[in-house]
């Protein structure tokens, strides 16, 4: 239930606002506090046993299986998305009696070219594609092909569109730009969904990101996303806390609620528990599931499945035990 | 819950921390113990106290409750340690310290485990906060021991100490005061509480380990009434006791009679303060760490929440859902927020002061959560709609009760958080640093966290003003508590005097003068009407002055907290006042000479020396107006934090009897250096060079409201100041004889308090009473904690 605005349904997407300068000039992130409580989460609390084995599950269900390199190729994406409908090996879940659970990642995530080719590696799968796009990952394209690159991959049969923003416009505090840039995107998207990428290891500041988020929000996104995955730093827990806290701001007062997606970085089970930790506690259990949230990582597939491995046989695996993501 | 279904629900689970170990090292005691004394456990006593774990009621050992033979056995086992202890050089004590830290480290698991069992706090905290702090405290101050010397020249250790502790961070509060007394080549004898005595145990079996010699520490077990013998102690030089205000307070009254250093840290109600523009959602997560930590039994606790009036509902909400997410539970449990309070009786005491302070009004709120059934478990509650005269908004509940008030301005903030008889700890939170640095030095309290909470370092002094004690706990300043300097040593039991009967008049040529009292920068009559002779030592009636009475002091008092001019100068103004003083003072040199002579009968020598002197002590004074400054300290995390030097506030001074004008100008000038509001009774029986001040005062520039004069008896006055409790400091060194009444009556505001212990006091050695001491004792540190971070 929408505990914010009643009149909302569930799945009824952002539809964005108009722009609202005086919510970000007074937006405020005081970082050794964030990253205080950031760093709380490990210490506050801890799954075990077979509540582990069920989170190390669950989040296999978020991530955005993804491959955005220089030397993706069509045989490369084929391979990930054959590991996508196979996450897990069947004898480990039937080790942990979760053979009927619904575990596939949240989507698969390509660069435009490789769009098609995925959509009919994935088909029957219900994964969904996403295709990163406007540029990426500067997004300093010429806006006219950044937006025919959306319209593009729509047509090929992406359902969900990761467009990263032009971090001067958030130095220059250019929102207006910002807004209609992410405005006109959205629009370009059509019922596929939006995830704004704020490339937060650029911005310097959390304080730059709080307001980006809340920029990137009023803007019509369905999500808003760390990182491109290329930028110096990506996803940490104390940015994420940040964007967090303002997706919850943003559902105060609107009564939307919009995903989140960290990505870059979060390579290992244990960092991945930490996230979902803080996503029950931030924003508790309605950003728990695919639609709200999402790992952007490929690698973690692979100690996701090792720790679900060691949960069902009780010794530590291999890493060449687990088909290659 | 099988697999499915908690993937279904996303819940969490149990994640208990296992006890093994800590059950095999109970049972390896059979569950009993007797105390630590030079180096050995004692037999059990016949007397004991069984320690219960709060989260499930079970007992888990029996502990021995010290009698008198006991403790004299410590104490003697500490004495006879003490004069090979301190004789050490600092290196080798700093190895002591150092293979404590150690050791400690390496039993850190164990440690926690026992102390989350024997006291019911989550395991997180006391594995992630209180041993971890042990161990710093452990290694910070073996650095103290081995640089000593260097660092505190003239000083040593006070000798035997006795340490009385609280429950509610037991292994911590025992590292806090015994790494400091051992690093000054103190001996202890240190007292658990009683609800909590086992991790002091696992640690004397670690001092044997670390190969602390014997007789150096020593464990008594026990309930009140050990404490109470060990404060008695005639072998015992000083007593530092943490814990309640009330204990604090009667622990003053009876050390009064003694002369046992002192050092408190007692209760708070420490406000955390919010403003508009401070990042809310982090000030929420401050809240929880100020208030629920440790169930809210913590003496710093951020309890009194003001919120300003424009985001008090928004902040309500955001903290209303916060709380709903606490967990409560098993202690033990590594996925809890909150854990057991430390005893039933403590459970009850807290509900019934809630149900109590209710009927003035409040809005109580808790979350719906189930708490357990078995076990001390109280919900977090919010308590809004309050004012501040609510026993609840006044009183230190000492649980995880949060009471809300709103304000308007800054200084709003200020009166409402100042609206306390404590002076623990406050938290500021605001982005603009403008606002944060205008409240810190403006809040009556010993520590101040900005943007932060419940920030603690072995670097940064920690302790409180007002009733919420004297002395710190923690780097240079805490150092001070467990040292002394060593000319004490060597002073001689000092006399009282009478004044000389009258067996002549001085010839009265000149026009008659009575010299008034002084204060509010002007002269007034004594408030009785009463006037009261002054005779020379050889017995020559010189004259009269005003007989003051409780009134005047109360006037005085009265005029200093109306005139704050001076509290409020610049230290560079303080300075150029008080040379223009001696200016002053040099000018009419032949006269003050004159009056020294007349008033005792001294040698001209003597008295020009005095004079000289005092015009040496005023430079001195000024000198260090704008030097005697804070330092910044080095804590292990991104953050300023500045030890401040602040004055005391209005202190109230009994100059010597002797040494009538050195000693007024020995107390005066360092107090009003450092912008102490001082109201000050002379000589008794020599007072007249002091009153012929208030024409140098009205010469130099002294604002109204700085210094205020009252002539009269030692005894009354002295107890009038000490009794009152706007006077926030008194130093006694006034006739011998009203030094234990008038120590003992400082215990109902908790002054600081200083006297000469009835020794004479060098005073005109101004090397050995030196400039840096008085200055010490002027001053009380605030240490302001400024994270930072782009």
């Amino acid at each position: 239930m929408n505990t914010s605005n009643p009149n909302i349904s569930d799945d009824q997407r952002n539809p964005g606002m108009s722009l609202d300068l005086e919510i970000i000039e007074h937006v405020t992130a005081n970082r050794s506090a964030i990253e205080r409580r950031a760093s709380s989460y490990g210490a506050r609390r801890s799954v075990k046993k077979q509540w582990q084995v069920a989170w190390l599950l669950r989040a296999i269900t978020f991530i955005d299986l993804t491959t955005l390199s220089g030397d993706d190729s069509a045989d490369r994406v084929r391979r990930l998305c054959a590991k996508a409908k196979n996450p897990v090996r069947r004898e480990t879940l039937e080790a942990l009696g979760a053979v009927n659970l619904p575990i596939r990642p949240g989507a698969v995530c390509v660069y435009h070219h490789f769009v098609e080719t995925a959509v009919e590696a994935l088909q029957g799968s219900s994964i969904p594609v996403a295709a990163v796009s406007t540029g990426f990952p500067s997004g300093l394209a010429p806006r006219d092909t950044k937006l025919m690159e959306i319209e593009a991959s729509v047509k090929a049969g992406a359902k969900e569109i990761d467009i990263v923003i032009e971090r001067h416009q958030v130095f220059s505090h250019d929102w207006q730009g910002l807004y209609q840039f992410i405005k006109e995107c959205r629009d370009a998207c059509g019922d596929a969904h939006l995830k704004t990428i704020l490339g937060v290891g650029d911005l310097g500041t959390l304080k730059n990101v709080a307001k980006a988020s809340q920029v990137a929000m009023m803007a019509g996104s369905d999500f808003i996303k760390t990182s491109t995955g290329k930028e110096a730093s990506n996803a940490t827990l104390p940015v994420s806390l940040t964007m967090v806290r303002m997706i919850r701001d943003y559902y105060e007062r609107t009564g939307y609620k919009i995903g989140f997606k960290p990505a870059g970085g979060i390579s290992d089970a244990k960092t991945a528990l930490l996230y979902l930790i803080m996503m029950k506690e931030e924003l508790g259990l309605e950003w728990l599931n695919p639609e709200m949230f999402r790992f952007g990582a490929s690698s973690l597939l692979n100690d996701l499945e090792r720790q679900l491995e060691h949960c069902a046989t009780g010794y530590y695996s291999a890493g060449y035990e687990h088909p290659l993501v | 819950m099988n697999v499915s279904e908690i993937f279904e629900k996303f819940s969490y689970g149990p994640a208990p921390e296992a006890t093994d170990n800590i059950d095999k090292w109970l049972k390896s005691h059979k569950r009993k113990f007797g105390h630590f004394i030079n180096g050995e456990f004692t037999t059990p006593s016949q007397k004991l106290i069984t320690s219960k774990n709060p989260a499930t009621g079970k007992a888990l050992a029996k502990v021995s409750i010290a009698s008198a033979k006991d403790i004299d056995l410590a104490v003697d086992s500490a004495q006879a340690a003490f004069k090979a202890w301190q004789a050490q050089s600092g290196h080798q004590r700093a190895r002591v310290l150092y293979a404590l830290a150690r050791i400690i480290q390496k039993h850190a698991r164990a440690l926690a485990v026992l102390e989350t069992m024997d006291n019911g706090k989550p395991i997180r905290e006391s594995r992630d906060n209180d041993i971890p702090l042990v161990i710093r405290h452990f290694y910070h101050h073996a650095g103290w021991a081995q640089v000593l010397d260097e660092e505190f020249p003239d000083h040593q250790a006070h000798g035997v100490v006795g340490q009385i502790i609280p429950w509610n961070f037991p292994l911590l509060m025992m590292a806090w005061k015994i790494a400091p007394a051992l690093a000054a080549g103190n001996t202890i004898v240190i007292k658990p509480a009683e609800f909590t005595s086992l991790t002091a145990l696992y640690f004397a079996h670690l001092c044997q380990l670390a190969g602390v010699p014997k007789g150096v520490i020593n464990i008594v077990t026990g309930e009140g009434e050990t404490g109470q013998a060990l404060v008695k102690h005639p072998k015992i030089a000083k007593i530092a006791f943490t814990g309640s205000t009330d204990v604090g307070r009667e622990i003053r009254r009876v050390s009064a009679k003694s002369d046992k250093a002192l050092t408190l840290e007692l209760g708070g109600k420490s406000p955390f303060i919010v403003f508009e523009d401070a990042d809310l959602d982090s000030a929420i997560e401050g809240l929880v760490d100020a208030i629920w930590f440790n169930q809210g039994q913590v003496c710093c606790a951020g309890s009194r929440l003001l919120v300003q009036e424009s985001i008090k509902d928004r902040f309500y909400k955001k903290l209303k859902k916060r709380m709903a997410k606490l967990r409560l539970g098993d202690p033990l449990d590594k996925a809890i927020d909150m854990g057991s309070l430390i005893a039933p009786i403590q459970k009850q005491r807290i509900e019934k002061m809630l149900t109590e302070g209710l009927k003035t009004g409040g809005t109580k709120w808790q979350p719906k959560f189930d708490v357990p059934s078995e076990g001390c478990y109280l919900a977090p509650t919010l308590i809004t709609d309050i004012e501040p005269s609510s026993p609840l908004a006044q009183e230190e509940i000492f649980g995880p009760i949060l009471v809300a008030m709103a304000f308007r301005t800054p200084d709003d903030a200020v009166a409402l958080a100042n609206n306390t008889r404590y002076g623990l700890a406050a938290s500021i939170w605001s982005e603009n640093i403008n606002v944060a640095l205008d409240l810190a030095p403006r809040i009556k309290a010993g520590v101040i966290w900005i943007n932060s909470t419940n920030q603690f370092d072995a670097a940064c002094g920690f302790g409180g003003y007002r009733e919420s004690g004297f002395g710190r706990e923690g780097g240079r300043e805490g150092m001070m508590a467990y040292l002394k300097p060593k000319f004490l040593d060597k002073l001689k039991t000092l006399a009282p005097q009478t004044a000389a009967t009258v067996k002549s008049y001085a010839p009265n040529d000149a026009l008659d003068e009575t010299p008034k009292l002084y204060m509010a920068g002007k002269q007034a009559r004594p408030d009785g009407g009463y006037s009261m002779p002054v005779v020379s030592s050889k017995g020559i009636q010189l004259g009269e002055v005003g007989e003051g009475s409780r009134k005047d002091i109360r006037n005085a008092v009265q005029a200093a907290e109306k005139n704050k001019a001076w509290a409020k100068s610049t230290a560079h103004l303080r300075a150029q006042v008080i040379y223009y003083i001696a200016e002053n003072l040099e000018k009419r040199s032949s006269e003050f000479i004159g009056r020294i002579r007349a008033q005792t009968d001294c040698k001209q020598d003597k008295a020009e020396q005095e004079l000289a002197l005092s015009i040496e002590r005023l430079f001195a004074a000024a000198a260090m107006a704008d030097k005697f400054d804070g330092q910044i300290h080095s804590p292990p995390s991104r953050q300023l934090v500045a030890a401040m030097r602040e004055p005391i506030g209005i202190v109230g001074v009994v100059a010597p009897q002797d040494n009538p004008l050195l000693g007024t100008i020995t107390m005066a000038a360092p107090l009003l250096a450092m912008g102490n509001q001082v109201v000050l009774v002379p000589s008794d029986i020599h007072p007249l060079a002091a009153t012929d001040l208030y024409q140098i005062f009205d010469t130099s520039d002294v604002p109204a409201g700085a210094i205020s004069i009252i002539t009269g008896e030692h005894g009354a006055l002295g107890k009038t100041l000490a009794e009152h409790r706007a006077v926030d400091g008194l130093w006694y060194f006034g006739n011998p004889t009203h030094l234990a009444d008038v120590k003992a009556a400082s215990a109902g505001n908790l002054k600081q308090f200083w006297s000469h212990e009835g020794k004479a006091m060098p005073w005109r050695q101004l090397k050995v009473m030196n400039n840096r001491e008085l200055l010490e004792h002027a001053t009380e540190v605030k240490n302001i904690w400024v994270p930072y971070g782009a």
